[in-house]
């Protein structure tokens, strides 16, 4: 008999799946790492040391994390959906202006905390503005919102780099990127928190958007299952057909999707423009936008799974930075690979597994 | 005179930067028409690019280096098969994750090899494809018009351009007029037909990636050891992703595929040769136009405003039997 019908407890769906997909993919990480001659347990000790050995490097790993919290909820809600947003990484991108023009509109006059929401919105409209077109074309054209993400990320990098070297640059200046933003343009740092914890922050540019990603896990929490847009969304991912027969407006809910995925993308530009570098640089985005693709994954496309994804990326990248100094047999860019073979064993092998597990669980219980 | 030095030149750099596309848009033309879309091209270009650089510097032979070239992008193929059709996963999920593994085990591997940053070593001249000058382009470079595209369009391209161009009438006629495309093309759209009248799906789409894989592995061989001399971090730098939407661009057939990449790699050429001039009348045209202009074509062309891209119908879907 076919196991794709047999319900597991989700005990095994939501924990043990996922991890032994995880176990897989480190363990092939370990290949690699052994394949160039280094061993794979040293490897793994300083990767794990470098991300939450001293106060610092806790900063770090929760900065990344942060930035990817905004990411991976943007694909998360878009997934609810039914819909496949690549363009995480565009929208971050472009999210940065938005960002960006309100701090340096503001913060010559007011403090953060004035300037904050303000960035927040315009970090979300912008990141919005640029997810509307792929979902417009989606919701009425039919155009695979896949390919036009895609699409999308490409021509806002042209735009962004347009706009750095032609507009926003400080003239007299080689580097393509805005003026530094006062004091009131940028997101103070939560040394208080790690203090509470008897932990020194140091360099590590953990900041207030930590705590709005935080908040913005549990609107989405909100959003997606206690409201009836989510359920609507869902209704929507599960079954487009069911969902415009049961009378929910397809192009409507598309399109409210696909901007929220975009302003939650839009956010991410917060914490590295506002919060870490203090201006609008190229290429600030630096992938994080493809990690959410991870981390939702991981996740299963539910905020805590998110949020414990998303510390996980971020010990890898901050780890992997530590690594590669340790090590430097083995760049940094071993963490894409194992972000890779992340995404492949916890996404498109995530069914690989589960037959076995079947059989496993109808033996144990005597079926 | 000199306008027309300036067209053949940029027409020149139009051809050798289309051939990439063009080996990798046909790749993705047969994974595609045969229903598993593929967001890996990318990864499939990159990782192809930096083994052929390889096995070209170790062995001193080209044709080798095509070879693992080939392979590699096979294996990127059969792996995205064995995670979307085997067990089916999705496709655009793999995709990107394939990418991702290409993307960092090319500079780790590359780093820890050659210590070069990523880079592999120079790889020696009678490991490359060079250009291969046509009898009788030098005679007939004095012959205007004729004989400056003779000799600097279509004469001293390397090998594996004439390759390219030859593969889409290959490409053509296997889609079109054998019994393997004609069932390709019907597995792209009802998959349950062709299981129906006895034919394996599973088989047939991995057939399908293994063609695909072939194809790119020339693509990625193509920019590291004819275009360049070494294999370079991201050496693929899009291309991929631009090939993805020369495809679509063509509506996936493989004729309007060549004119598709043709059209991508001359406004690459033109950007190129526009970078700090300054049109009359106009002024200077910013070169972030020329290169977002492949992107916003294909978006426009998706919205269905020049024509219908029809994507094949049962693309990005796995095939499950019956149960």
């Amino acid at each position: 008999m076919s196991t794709a019908s047999v319900p597991l407890p989700a005990w095994i769906n939501y924990g043990v799946i996922p991890l032994l997909n995880l176990v897989l993919a480190f363990f092939f990480s370990g290949l690699v790492v052994w394949a160039i001659g280094e061993n794979p347990f040293d490897a793994l000790n300083f990767l794990i040391q470098g991300a939450l050995g001293r106060g610092d490097a806790i900063g770090f790993t929760l900065f990344y994390a942060t930035s990817f919290i905004f990411t991976g909820l943007a694909v998360a809600v878009a997934f609810h959906a039914g819909l496949f947003n690549i363009g995480a990484e565009g929208q971050a991108y472009v999210g940065g202006l938005g960002a960006a023009l309100v701090a340096l509109s503001l913060d010559h006059y007011v403090p953060w905390y004035v300037t904050m929401p303000f960035a927040v919105i315009g970090a979300a409209l912008f990141g919005a503005a640029w997810a509307f077109i792929p979902a417009w074309l989606q919701a009425k054209r039919g155009s695979h919102v896949v390919i036009t993400t895609i699409m999308f990320n490409f021509i806002a990098a042209t735009l962004m780099v347009y706009l750095l070297v032609n507009v926003f640059i400080v003239p007299g200046k080689m580097a393509p990127e805005t003026r530094t933003f006062l004091a009131g343009g940028q997101l103070p740092k939560l040394d208080w928190l790690m203090a509470l914890f008897g932990l020194k922050l140091g360099p590590a540019p953990f900041n207030v958007s930590f705590i709005i990603a935080l908040v913005m896990c549990y609107l989405v929490w909100l959003l997606i299952w206690r409201t009836k847009l989510g359920y609507e969304m869902r209704t929507l991912g599960v079954s487009p057909t069911a969902a415009v027969y049961a009378g929910i407006p397809y192009v409507r809910t598309v399109i409210i999707a696909m901007l929220i995925s975009g302003g939650l993308a839009g956010m991410m530009s917060l914490n590295a423009v506002m919060g870490a570098s203090a201006r609008l640089q190229v290429e600030f985005v630096a992938g994080a936008g493809f990690v959410g693709i991870a981390v939702s994954l991981m996740g299963r496309s539910h905020p805590v799974g998110i949020i414990l994804a998303a510390i996980l990326f971020g010990i890898l990248y901050q780890g992997g930075a530590d690594l590669s100094f340790e090590m430097p047999n083995i760049t940094r860019d071993m963490i894409v690979v194992i972000q890779g073979l992340v995404i492949f064993f916890a996404g498109a092998l995530e069914y690989m597994l589960r037959p076995a597990m079947v059989r496993l669980y109808q033996t144990a219980t005597g079926k | 005179m000199e306008y027309f030095d300036t067209f053949v030149s940029i027409l020149g750099s139009a051809i050798r930067l289309s051939i990439p596309l063009l080996f990798t848009a046909l790749a993705g033309l047969f994974s595609e028409r045969a229903g598993i879309f593929d967001i890996g091209l990318e990864g499939k270009m990159l990782a192809s690019a930096f083994a052929a650089a390889c096995a070209a510097y170790w062995t001193g032979n080209a044709w080798a280096g095509l070879g693992a070239g080939i392979m590699v992008a096979i294996i990127f193929s059969l792996l995205h098969g064995f995670a979307s059709i085997t067990n089916r996963g999705n496709q655009i999920v793999s995709g990107v994750a394939l990418n991702f593994i290409a993307a960092g085990l090319t500079i780790v591997l590359g780093t820890a090899w050659f210590n070069q940053g990523g880079r592999t070593g120079q790889v020696p001249p009678e490991g490359r494809f060079s250009g291969i000058v046509l009898p009788g382009a030098e005679m007939m470079r004095d012959v205007p018009i004729i004989g400056p595209l003779y000799a600097n369009v279509i004469s001293g391209n390397n090998i594996l351009t004439y390759i390219a161009f030859l593969m889409v009438p290959l490409s053509w006629w296997v889609l079109y007029r054998t019994r393997f495309g004609l069932r390709l093309r019907a597995v792209g759209e009802n998959p349950g037909a062709v299981d129906t009248a006895g034919v394996s799906v599973v088989w047939l789409r991995y057939r399908a990636l293994i063609v695909t894989g072939f194809l790119a592995g020339f693509a990625g061989t193509y920019l590291s050891i004819a275009q360049s001399a070494a294999f370079i971090n991201n050496m693929s730098a899009g291309k991929g992703y631009i090939a993805l939407a020369a495809l679509i661009f063509a509506k996936w057939k493989p004729v309007p595929v060549m004119f598709a990449c043709l059209l991508f790699g001359f406004l690459d050429a033109f950007a190129n040769f526009m970078q700090g001039k300054s049109l009359p009348m106009i002024g200077e045209v910013p070169v972030q136009i020329f290169q977002a202009l492949p992107y916003i074509l294909t978006c426009i062309l998706l919205a269905g405003f020049i024509g219908v891209a029809r994507p094949p119908k049962a693309g990005g879907v796995a095939y499950t039997k019956e149960r």
